[in-house]
């Protein structure tokens, strides 16, 4: 059974029915879907998601659709484990992981809002799809109109990584790449929709397509055995997910699914592409658009229409912002791989390196729990590390010249462990809630 | 001088479906007040005080949006086009 109620604006209030509309014809401001969370009151529970399917469509019940869904059948409910290692290394005592870098099928936390938006674009009869895109969106929104059948249209600056494009063109879409920045396709995009009448995921769908992304808070708090971590770091780009996990959380307590511990969320951006950080900084919520210049593409977003939302949670729930450089999020990403076995894209470096320096700063205590936010994956990007990973020399192959090589680089040959030698204990890759 | 303004669907309900809207003016501001003389009601939704434009409203001179401008007092041209254009979602 459905909960929606209907759209209502987060700005004036203003109600309206189910339909493909995002903004308010009142105040311009977003529609956002609104449920009768008194209905669910002993109908949603722990024990009626955990009968649900181990995607997320187990939270269905709090997503937007009318219907059965159409797509997203093996997206969500990716791997939520403590990070060990990584911990060790910056002396934090409960550090863990949600990993999108390996969410199906395009390896982004995309694959969420995509499937709500695409399921919900079926419900309303469409036949065309579309998005704007700095690239994970769409790759995303062409795999998942391939499933779905949909005719697709992804919209793209003319400068994205030769991985997003590629990403997306296998699936069959018609790609656009458009001179410019993010900023500026969306602009023609908002055009295109009102033109063509066509499903645009995260514009005249976006009321849908946004409440894509509390599943990836759902996941945390259920994954995380029925609790909510005390800081999460998240990554800020058009600002949809910050805030959706901060309303993932809510509605959790709401329902009384968890307690209420008083999550804090904290917003990550580059520095070169840093409007919200900045604004929280500051005090103040209005966000100064910027000019995006940040090796962090798939973040690099100067004008983001939720960052307004952004800067709310991070205030409301007692967090913070950080930003990092392009060297602080290549050195991020290596960590993360180095330590984890973890390889994200920059928008995931971003948030480690921001992670890093609020814990560097006391602002997230080292003692909390703390959940880093890998939205994205590294082999899409392969760019962002290049330079910083020389090609190793070739050699002959003899033994001769191995030991050459290894005296070369200095490298002290480890004593071989003898067979009988218990393995040690590595770090668990944890599913807490699900053991 | 009279310059083009587009007009979005969710305003188009005070402009009788037209997309574009010829307004004479010498800046951004003027042309936008100038909106409510053929489109009354408009300006309650794009300003939110005198020289105010609501949170939510983007509004671009040709290809740049205006607060990398001069904001509402930056001149325009016979010829220009403002677009005016609701927030959208990232990607």
């Amino acid at each position: 059974m459905s909960y929606v109620v209907g759209l209502k604006c987060k700005e004036c209030g203003h109600r309206t029915g189910i339909a493909p509309e995002h903004v308010c014809q009142q105040c311009f401001g977003p529609y956002e879907v609104e449920y009768d969370y008194a209905a669910m009151l002993g109908k949603v529970t722990r024990e009626s998601i955990a009968a649900g399917p181990p995607n997320l469509w187990r939270y269905k019940d709090l997503l937007p659709l009318s219907g059965e869904p159409k797509t997203g059948f093996n997206s969500g409910f990716t791997p939520f484990r403590k990070a060990l290692r990584l911990g060790q290394e910056l002396g934090c005592t409960d550090l863990w992981i949600k990993d999108d870098s390996c969410n199906y099928p395009t390896y982004s936390y995309k694959e969420r809002v995509v499937s709500v938006a695409i399921s919900k674009a079926v419900e309303f009869g469409f036949d065309t799809v579309g998005c704007a895109s700095t690239g994970n969106l769409a790759n995303s929104t062409a795999a998942h109109a391939a499933m779905a059948g949909l005719r697709c249209f992804v919209m793209i600056p003319h400068d994205l990584e030769l991985g997003k494009v590629l990403g997306s063109l296998i699936f069959g879409p018609t790609m656009v790449r458009i001179r410019g920045t993010y900023d500026d396709v969306n602009r023609l995009c908002t055009e295109i929709a009102d033109k063509y009448g066509w499903a645009i995921v995260n514009v005249n769908l976006r009321p849908y397509y946004t409440e894509g992304a509390k599943t990836y808070g759902f996941e945390i708090a259920e994954q995380f055995g029925w609790r909510l971590p005390q800081h999460t770091v998240v990554p800020t780009a058009g600002g949809t997910i910050l805030p959706k996990i901060y309303k993932a959380y809510r509605e959790l307590i709401e329902l009384g699914l968890v307690q209420d511990n008083q999550p804090r969320i904290y917003c990550a951006q580059a520095a070169g592409c840093n409007p919200v950080v900045k604004a929280i900084h500051k005090g103040v919520d209005l966000i100064e658009p910027q000019k995006p210049n940040t090796m962090a593409k798939s973040i690099a977003i100067g004008n983001p229409a939720d960052g307004y939302y952004v800067w709310h949670a991070v205030k409301d729930s007692g967090g913070w912002g950080e930003s990092a450089t392009d060297r602080e999020i290549v050195d991020a990403i290596k960590l993360l791989a180095r330590t984890e076995g973890i390889w994200t894209e920059p928008a995931g470096g971003t948030t480690l390196a921001a992670a890093v320096k609020l814990i560097q700063q006391g602002r997230i205590p080292r003692n909390e729990s703390i959940v880093i936010s890998i939205t994205g994956n590294g082999l899409k990007t392969l760019e962002a590390v290049q330079n910083d990973l020389p090609m190793p020399e070739v050699i002959e192959a003899k033994l001769s010249e191995f030991d050459k090589l290894l005296e070369r680089q200095r490298v002290k040959a480890r004593p071989v462990r003898p067979a009988t030698a218990p393995l040690q204990a590595v770090a668990p890759h944890v599913h807490a809630g699900l053991s | 001088m009279s310059v083009k303004v587009r007009i979005p669907s969710p305003l188009r309900s005070f402009t009788q479906g037209a997309d574009v809207i010829e307004v004479a003016g010498t800046s951004v501001g003027e042309v936008l007040n100038g909106l409510k003389d053929k489109a009354s009601g408009i300006e309650t939704r794009l300003f939110k005080a005198p020289n105010q434009l609501n949170r939510f409203v983007n509004v671009y001179l040709n290809d740049e949006d205006v607060r990398f401008l001069n904001n509402l007092e930056t001149p325009v041209k016979e010829g220009d086009e403002i677009s005016i254009v609701p927030a959208i979602a990232g990607g």
